[in-house]
């Protein structure tokens, strides 16, 4: 009698727990993947970005690029890492600007969105910002892609960065406020929402 | 004045009309379906329900070890990639430590104290049945993580940095940190529940110096589990106050320190290890008692051992850190302390052979399991020995020789006596005998397993191979040990399996136990089998150490607690003369609703700070729903002595 | 270079710090298997006498008398387990005083400051002239004979410092300066590790410690210090554009060259080094062309990219690496 209303309660709890680990799955996997690999698709491949939306006849029409970096715990830790080891707080200071503009802030010169902050870092800007193309790797770009827009808060905050282990020099990416990108502050290329 | 050990028997000692069984089995009984499952607060209930939650978790555990084994059987093998093994042997750690050996232990006794002890129910039902879904859910939680890839990869140990937000990004080791919350929390609620129980509810007659050995096994661990479990909760919520809202505990550069991690943790778990051995120990008593027909020889230096092996384990912490920066003075007190705790462990196990020695054995089951333990603990503590020297630690630590020593004594230490145990008390706890030829055989094949699986460990570590490794070149020369290693585990896996099938086969018969199939000394084994849920009919009261061979025939037993309410006898702490009768609640849904409501908090709190806020309401409403008074009437009532 | 083999036994000695610890591990072996034998005789011997009692149909014996004789018997082996406990600790504290100062006080040590990284090491010679400081990577040489003061340090979480055949080891931890002696008595190549669980390549996170006479390692150490040879034929001075053009100048050093980071390990002279990827590989071109060619096939999760160069660039990329002597 044990064994048959033990086996019976067992069904529902592991039912139950069916259940559970269906739903963490969907949000779970995402975050927490490591990809080690860089032929996964999380790294989408390098594409020119129109500098204006003056064009003759027809502007083509905007694509959303999606980096599922930022939705990677991994790859935006990667990226973090990569931010500091390559020195770009030596013009950027941990997002705080410097000789560099400001990274955390809500003015984006050249777009905030994943496709324009990867230009910037493959083809370098005017006024001293590096070319980095065929030195970083695809992967790597859009790892720190991803955490360029942390640093403003524009991630999800799960896979977001906490602190790490060194003097503290501002809030970590993970409890960063959101800074929307202010739409009159750029130059260069129009902000998304004026685009046709 | 000897006791004499009575005969096996199959009518219970506890005598009584059938009127007032049907009685208490009506004001005791849990209610019917999967509601009385879910608001039952019977220890029985509870416990059986948790050792076999704890023994699922034992299966998981055997099957993350068993991939383990099969990905270092061979050098260079490609099945299973750092990732996903970083993840195993963390779960596989953490699930023996956290979710099997002290849940295992602590339920057993929750199980079985009560009984021998002589009263109906534990000191504080609600709580128990609390502590048993917190437990659950904490076991989940972590299990859930595993299967969705966000299993805690950072070592069961878990060591900042690496374990800090820098290095382990995501959220692996903050569900690792809550899982400790949880199974700490339930863990003190178990250890609370047997202090009171034992202190507040014996059997009249039974003073502290008549409590089996069993039960003083179960108080000692109790209290070292009050002192060490909070050192560990607390260090996980600073690692995760660390991770999620930027403190600085174990940050150098802000003026932290990750040398705290390490003397925080292992101040827990090295007591831990002996919370989850001296239990072992009481079923060992039990078992040799039994099965020698003479009380354990020692009393007073056995109950003295424990003790003092509860107090000099708090004394060991630092020999897990031997390689770290600590002065070379400070740690060879350790080495001294670490040999120390040898002495009372010894103790113990003369005290035993003592027993075996003058007494009349019976190589049942439980009786081969209790060498087997001998045979087994011997060689880890032996091998103890060889790590607690500082000098040849620095050369044996964080090496394959660490998981040997460790499995002896784990496996040799506590399963060996569990399983024991198991054999010894699954007639009293469902009736029917399991079968003396399928133990015998999972006995020899769990024996040779161990021995099989992990000798070759502690030569792989004077080899030099290092432990938490993913694979090594074939140019080493660990292979074949390795292989040997995994072919023991087989052996192991073997052993569980003829075990389970012994199990199933035993539940599918007919319950024809009897009250008292092996003649034991304590009071368990004078009521029927299964017990009923109110145990006694009347509280026995006892006439010497060992409570079942003092005399024979229907116990002498007090009679006054009410038959139409739950109502338990409470005696005196030193000497149990009856004190107060205790009325004790019915069953109800709040500690499941409290359980849910504390299990919110953390989980929610894994990802956002708000969650305690918010869940410490919801906790607080589910404590007042659970603390609402539902009668008017006081529910202790002093005992007047009327005179006769 | 050929010495790539893993001895790594505790019992395989090169010097008298890791010889100390060996003997008192046998002491200690020798005396425990002792002990166990007793106890499982003692406990045979139980098993027999109660057997015999039990066939003689007498019941358990709980007599007075019995009680005081086991109560001896108990008490004389608990004494003696104390007096053994004892002798141990001694022993053990002796043997810990010895090992703690180097052999050799006339010398004077040479230090190294050793850097644990994810997932390599990195040793910089501490020289009484700066100037002559030198940084490598993933070798340890030292002299025959000189203590060795190793100071341990870590970049990022704590690993563990472990030349078994020389010594026990030392955490390296972040925050902390730990200090170790070595001192190797004979001349060997030896495959050391890290020994505390860092990560996803903590399994191969290996070093060479190459042990050898103190003229010999003066050479070494002269012919480190010194810059890059700059290559001379075409393919070679292709392979240095490729370097410093490509992916490896962000993270490699190379001395006289305009690649200078110190995020991985420093190449200066990789020609030089009998194994590679922090000693998971010997240093062969056609391995040096796999871990190059995409790393993350041998150690998933280093922090080395993948480089898919086009053959060309890589056959001169390696013939290149190949001139770093």
């Amino acid at each position: 009698m044990i064994a048959r209303t033990a086996s019976r309660r067992e069904a529902r709890v592991r039912n139950a727990v069916v259940i559970a680990i269906a739903l963490a799955a969907i949000n779970g996997c995402k975050r927490e993947e490591r990809r080690f690999d860089a032929e996964a698709p999380s790294a989408p491949a390098y594409a020119a970005v129109a500098q204006d939306t003056l064009q003759p006849g027809v502007p083509r029409p905007d694509i959303d690029v999606v980096n599922s970096a930022e939705k990677n715990a991994y790859d935006i830790s990667e990226g973090k890492r990569l931010f500091e080891q390559w020195n770009c707080s030596g013009c950027h200071s941990h997002g705080g600007g410097g000789m560099g503009p400001p990274l955390m802030d809500d003015e984006w010169i050249y777009g905030s969105d994943p496709e324009n902050i990867v230009a910037t870092i493959v083809e370098g800007r005017p006024n001293g910002m590096p070319s980095f193309r065929a030195r970083i790797t695809n992967q790597q770009l859009w790892e720190i892609a991803a955490y360029v827009r942390s640093m403003a808060g524009l991630t999800p905050k799960a896979p977001s960065p906490g602190r790490d282990d060194d003097m503290q020099y501002k809030v970590d990416e993970q409890r960063t406020a959101a800074q929307p990108p202010r739409a009159s502050a750029s130059r260069g290329t129009p902000p998304k929402s004026e685009k046709p | 004045m000897t006791a004499q050990p009575v005969p096996a028997e199959s009518a219970p000692r506890d005598v009584a009309d059938e009127s007032v069984h049907a009685r208490l089995e009506r004001v005791w009984a849990n209610k019917p379906g999967l509601w009385g499952w879910i608001t039952s607060v019977n220890h029985k209930s509870i416990a059986l329900r948790s050792i076999i939650t704890a023994f699922a978790f034992f299966a998981l555990a055997g099957v993350e070890a068993a991939l383990i084994r099969v990905q270092l059987a061979r050098p260079e093998n490609s099945l299973i990639g750092p990732d996903r093994y970083n993840q195993l042997f963390t779960v596989h750690g953490s699930t023996m430590m956290f979710l099997f050996a002290v849940p295992v232990v602590q339920s057993v006794a929750l199980y079985l104290v009560p009984m021998m002890i002589g009263t109906r129910n534990v000191a504080f039902p609600r709580l128990n049945a609390f502590g048993y879904w917190t437990y659950l859910i904490g076991g989940v939680l972590l299990y859930v993580g595993l299967f969705t890839n966000t299993g805690p990869d950072q070592g069961w140990f878990s060591y900042p940095p690496l374990a800090g937000p820098e290095f382990s990004p995501g959220k692996r080791v903050d569900i690792w940190a809550q899982m400790i919350t949880f199974t700490e929390i339930a863990a003190i609620v178990a250890a609370i529940e047997i202090i009171a129980t034992v202190f507040k509810q014996r059997a009249p007659g039974m003073s502290l110096n008549r409590v089996p050995l069993f039960v003083w096994a179960m108080v000692i661990m109790s209290f070292m589990v009050l002192v060490a479990m909070p050192f560990v909760a607390t260090a996980s919520m600073m690692l995760a106050m660390d991770r999620l809202i930027a403190t600085q505990f174990f940050n150098p550069a802000e003026g932290g320190d990750a040398l705290l991690w390490q003397h925080l943790f292992w101040f827990f778990a090295h007591p831990e290890v002996y919370i989850i051995f001296i239990p072992a120990l009481g079923m060992v008593s039990s078992i040799v008692a039994t099965f020698s027909r003479r009380p354990v020889f020692g009393y007073t230096a056995m109950v003295l051992s424990m003790v003092s092996v509860a107090f000099l384990s708090f004394g060991l912490w630092v020999h897990h850190m031997f390689a770290t920066p600590l002065p070379q003075t400070g740690q060879s007190f350790f080495t001294a302390a670490s040999a120390m705790i040898a002495i009372p462990t010894g103790v113990q196990i003369f005290c035993w052979i003592a027993t075996i020695w003058a007494g009349r054995p019976r190589f049942t089951t439980p009786m081969l399991f209790v060498v087997g333990f001998i045979a087994l603990f011997t060689i880890g503590g032996l091998s103890g020995l060889m790590i607690a020297a500082v000098p040849v630690d620095l050369q044996l630590t964080d090496t394959f020789f660490l998981p040997g020593h460790i499995h002896y004594v784990l496996l040799g230490g506590m399963v060996f006596p569990l399983l024991g145990g198991v054999f010894y008390w699954f007639p009293k706890i469902t009736g029917r005998m399991l079968s003396e030829s399928l133990g015998k055989l999972s006995f020899w094949l769990l024996f040779v397993g161990v021995n099989l699986t992990f000798f070759p460990q502690l030569l792989l570590g004077m080899a030099g191979m290092p432990r938490r490794i993913y694979t090594y070149s074939a140019d080493t020369g660990w292979g074949p040990l390795n292989m040997t290693s995994s072919v023991g585990a087989a052996l192991l896996a073997l052993g569980i399996i003829v075990l389970v099938v012994n199990i199933a086969r035993a539940l599918a018969s007919e319950p024809n136990a009897g009250a008292d199939p092996w003649g034991g000394e304590t009071l368990e084994w004078a009521m029927s089998s299964p017990a009923p849920d109110y145990n006694f009919a009347y509280i026995p009261i006892v006439h010497g150490r060992s409570a079942l061979w003092a005399d024979t025939g229907p116990l002498e037993a007090v009679s006054g607690l009410r038959e139409d309410r739950r109502e338990v006898l409470e005696t005196t702490m030193l000497d149990a003369e009856p004190d107060a009768r205790h009325e004790h609640p019915d069953p109800t849904i709040t500690p499941l609703l409290a359980a849910i409501a504390v299990g919110i908090t953390l989980i929610w709190g894994i990802f956002d700070p708000i969650a305690f806020a918010v869940g410490g309401g919801l906790s607080f409403f589910a404590l007042v729903a659970w603390g609402w008074p539902r009668r008017e009437k006081p529910n202790t009532r002093e005992i007047v002595e009327t005179p006769q | 270079m050929s010495a790539m083999t893993w001895a790594g036994s505790i019992f395989d000695t090169a010097g008298s710090q890791a010889e100390r610890i060996a003997r008192l591990a046998w002491f200690i072996i020798t005396v425990s298997t002792i002990v166990y034998v007793l106890v499982l005789a003692a406990t045979a011997l139980a098993v027999r006498r109660a057997r015999a009692r039990t066939a003689r149909g007498d019941l358990a014996d709980q007599a007075p008398e019995t009680e005081r004789r086991l109560t001896r018997h108990v008490l004389i082996a608990t004494g003696v387990s104390t007096i053994l406990l004892l002798v141990y600790v001694t022993v053990t504290a002796q043997t810990g005083r010895a090992i703690a100062w180097p052999m050799n006080s006339t010398q004077q040590p040479l230090t190294v400051e050793v850097t644990g990284h994810q997932w390599w090491w990195e040793f910089r010679y501490r020289d009484s002239v700066p100037s002559n400081w030198l940084s490598t990577s993933n070798e340890l040489h030292i002299p025959v004979g000189r203590p060795v003061r190793v100071i341990l340090l870590s970049n990022d979480v704590i690993h563990s410092f472990w030349v078994p055949e020389l010594h026990g080891k030392q955490d390296a931890i972040p925050g902390h300066r730990n200090t170790t002696w070595l001192q190797a008595d004979r001349p060997g190549v030896w495959k050391a590790r890290c020994a505390e669980f860092c990560g996803y390549q903590h399994a191969k996170m290996a070093f060479d410690v190459v042990a050898e006479s103190p003229a010999r390692f003066n050479q070494w150490y002269v012919s480190q210090l010194a810059s890059a040879s700059p290559p001379t034929d075409t393919s070679a001075k292709r392979g240095q554009d490729v370097f410093v053009q490509r992916t490896c100048v962000m993270c490699h050093t190379i001395s006289g060259t305009p690649a200078g980071s110190r995020v991985g390990p420093e190449l200066s002279h990789l020609a030089t080094r009998p194994s590679i990827a922090a000693g998971s590989l010997p240093n062969t071109r056609e391995n040096l062309s796999r871990w190059i060619l995409n790393p993350q096939l041998i150690k998933p999760g280093v922090h080395m990219p993948p480089n898919p160069l086009p053959p060309s660039e890589m056959n001169a990329l390696l013939d290149y690496l190949e001139t770093l002597k």
